[in-house]
């Protein structure tokens, strides 16, 4: 709290301090515009973060909206406990859309050429559509990946669900404009212009909870494609695949096939934070075989509908 | 730390990509696989050197065609401020783009071709720049190594432009001699120009004023969202969220509720759970007040004494961003603070040139990317200042009713 007695330029946010309030303010404004918005949540840092902003922008009301979560079938146990005790404590609604539903509901194809991961884009989509959902928050930031790097804070999706990234609507000053026709609905991305390093930084400061597969833990390992992958029956070992016990973290949250670990003792946000500034290598860049289809596989996947 | 947040501008193949990369690779902002992936492709491209701006023309249509057409954000930081950069694309085409970009900017980085020198194009950027009010610009004579890192063409192009500048409102302006291919002054300083004395561009954005802008004087809150809980533990509870506009709210200000004319006096402000003794720009916060006045989304808290003029008449600079002209009679959506209405176009009274900033009062509309001066009739009262004295109450968008897209950009006059 500043005396009266002090001069204009002390009147100043840290930058922490002002991304939150750029943050709170796309919630209220899209809780306020939108008919039926919705939380994406992968139970992964963003989301929380997400999570935690949305608590702040409403409080002391409840989230006005649900969240909703794609389950791929291929999560990682830890996160969906940090998931549950969320909802809980925060007293929201969990809409669950399942791709092992969505097979045996035939809303798509079981095939079993597709990826898990593609098979979240007709999933979250069939969602959206089957609740109505006009707006849906997510939690990717524009430092992640370039093609994200060139995303509006609202992005529109046509009926379809395609993102039209050579046609986006200009973004002025923070006046969104969130004018949808039938079928169509609103991407929102609240925390557009954080980065890796600040979602940490927040993470510590608010001393919130996140899955513990974030901080250094024993793991069993093997590598694929140069990555530290988990030992499960979920994604049987090829051939010269050795598995061996070390100590590691996770630096994003995903499918538990193609999410890849670092070695790591870092077991505290502040020994996080350490690494993270340091580190020479994206997050998805060294963790996220998704992304290591092709030079466009976000920008692709993204026109079609992913988060 | 801080925050600065800065926008490229210029005409197509000026540097400004390049440029970005450049900045972020040489403070060491860059990770290994993005360098790397930048390095193959401009090897398969089969290119002599690295493309820089690979960095961060991230679409699929931009890497193939080498321009930018959408505004991609960075992010860096150094140990006292955190930045933020928008780098616009230069193709008239996408101007639109480059408004989106620059519309947040505290700086605007001007770059300009040291073997052409000004265009119409930088022209117009620059204009746009002024009329959005960045209040810092710099201009980057940008591939002094392509003209000799010769001082005459510095002169030249500083000369130039200060005299363009002089009809423009550029409060802070800094000339640099660059090349963002090879890295002269652009974190580094160049041994090639030992006749510049002045500041590298890093070390001028490191230390360059921010915040000065903001009106700590005029109190404006537009309330965005009313927090009933309608819970046990919170029954009385009713809140107005916003985020401060303007000025300094306290807990016993006189406060007048706009339109309406209500007059209260906060009781408490609220930040998440606890209460606080002020709340400034760009602060969001939760307004209390001692009466049941009633109100709500697009209302506007202010000062009793001092408390903007609601009007229906609005006289502002407008710049156009669709195919379809903007012409009198029109009628379209508009977005002001949290307020949505309509608006009829009255009158256009001039078009701007921006090569010349001639006002062009002959004609009768304003076609794609061009900037003039419009008179607008509301259905609703906007509760605005002049974008001279805020940003924020100032500014308005104009939305097209039918496409549901947004057509054009508007700073109040006054
Ligand atoms: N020699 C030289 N070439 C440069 C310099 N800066 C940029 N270039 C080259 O100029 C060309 C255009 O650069 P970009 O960075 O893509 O230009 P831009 O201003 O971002 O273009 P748009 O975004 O499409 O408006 C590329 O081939 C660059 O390598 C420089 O300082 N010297
Ligand atoms: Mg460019």
């Amino acid at each position: 709290m500043q005396p009266m007695s002090q001069t204009h330029s002390d009147y100043r946010l840290s930058q922490l301090d002002q991304l939150e309030a750029e943050s709170i303010h796309i919630f209220r404004e899209v809780a306020a515009e939108f008919e039926k918005p919705v939380l994406m949540f992968s139970g992964g840092k963003d989301s929380i973060v997400m999570l935690r902003l949305a608590e702040k922008a409403f409080y002391p009301a409840k989230i006005p909206f649900s969240i909703l979560q794609v389950d791929t079938g291929l999560d990682f146990p830890e996160v969906m406990e940090t998931r549950d005790r969320w909802v809980s404590r925060l007293g929201v609604n969990l809409v669950v859309a399942s791709i092992d539903d969505a097979i045996k509901n035939g809303i798509i194809p079981d095939a079993a050429k597709i990826s898990r991961n593609r098979l979240q884009i007709p999933t979250l989509l069939n969602a959206i559509e089957e609740n109505g959902f006009t707006a849906a928050f997510g939690g990717g930031r524009r430092d992640e990946e370039k093609a994200r790097a060139k995303e509006r804070v609202y992005s529109h999706r046509d009926e379809f669900g395609q993102w039209d990234p050579k046609n986006q609507r200009p973004e002025l000053w923070n006046l969104y404009n969130g004018r949808l026709h039938e079928g169509e609905h609103m991407r929102i991305f609240p925390i557009s212009n954080w980065t890796e390093l600040d979602v940490w930084d927040y993470i510590g400061r608010e001393g919130i909870e996140i899955p513990s597969i974030y901080y250094a833990h024993q793991r069993r390992v093997f590598v694929r494609d140069g990555m530290l992958m988990s030992e499960t029956p979920l994604n049987p070992l090829r051939e010269g695949e050795v598995v061996e016990e070390r100590t590691v973290r996770f630096r994003t949250c995903g499918d538990i096939t193609l999410t890849g670990c670092v070695e790591s003792t870092a077991s505290t946000i502040a020994e996080i934070i350490e690494e993270v500034a340091v580190a020479r290598k994206t997050e998805r860049g060294a963790t996220r075989g998704d992304d290591r289809f092709s030079e466009a596989a976000m920008e692709d996947r993204k026109k079609e509908g992913y988060f | 730390m801080d925050l600065l947040r800065f926008a490229t501008a210029g005409s197509v193949d000026d540097g400004k990509s390049t440029l970005i990369g450049r900045l972020l690779l040489d403070s060491k902002a860059i990770f290994e696989d993005q360098l790397e992936a930048v390095e193959a492709t401009s090897e398969a491209k089969g290119y002599d050197y690295t493309d820089l701006a690979l960095l961060t023309d991230g679409l699929r249509s931009e890497r193939e065609q080498g321009i930018t057409i959408d505004v991609a954000y960075r992010y860096f930081a150094t140990p006292n401020r955190k930045f933020i950069i928008a780098d616009t694309p230069g193709h008239v085409q996408y101007t639109r783009n480059m408004v989106t970009g620059a519309s947040t900017a505290d700086l605007g980085l001007v770059l300009v071709d040291a073997r052409q020198g000004l265009t119409e194009q930088s022209r117009r950027h620059a204009v746009i720049l002024s009329l959005l009010r960045v209040p810092h610009l710099v201009l980057a004579v940008n591939k002094m190594d392509l003209v000799d890192f010769d001082q005459a063409v510095y002169d030249r192009i500083y000369a130039e432009f200060t005299q363009f500048a002089t009809k423009l409102n550029v409060p802070d302006l800094e000339v640099i001699p660059i090349s963002a291919l090879q890295g002269d002054n652009v974190v580094t300083r160049s041994e090639n120009m030992p006749w510049y004395s002045g500041p590298t561009l890093m070390h001028h954005l490191e230390h360059v004023h921010v915040a000065s802008d903001r009106d700590l004087i005029d109190a404006r809150f537009p309330v965005q969202y009313v927090v009933r809980p309608k819970s046990d533990e919170f029954h009385d509870y009713r809140g107005y969220a916003g985020q401060v506009a303007g000025g300094i709210l306290k807990p016993g200000d006189e406060v007048v509720v706009l339109p309406s004319g209500m007059t209260s006096k906060i009781s408490k402000i609220d930040l998440f759970d606890k209460e606080i003794a002020e709340a400034f720009p760009p602060m969001s916060v939760t307004v209390h007040l001692e009466d049941d006045v009633d109100v709500s989304r697009g209302d506007m808290i202010a000062r009793v004494k001092n408390a903007p003029t609601p009007s229906q008449d609005i006289d502002a600079m407008v710049c156009w961003m669709t195919t379809a002209p903007l012409q009198p009679r029109q009628k379209l959506a508009i977005k002001h603070t949290t307020r949505t209405g309509r608006a009829l176009v009255k009158d256009i009274q001039y078009r701007l040139d921006v090569n010349t900033l001639h006002r062009d009062q002959a004609t009768n509309e304003l076609g794609v990317n061009e900037i003039g001066r419009v008179t607008l009739r509301t259905t609703v009262p906007l509760l605005c200042d002049p974008y001279s004295k805020n940003r924020t109450t100032g500014s308005f968008i104009l939305i097209d009713e039918a496409t549901g897209v947004t057509v054009g950009a508007g700073m109040i006059n006054g």
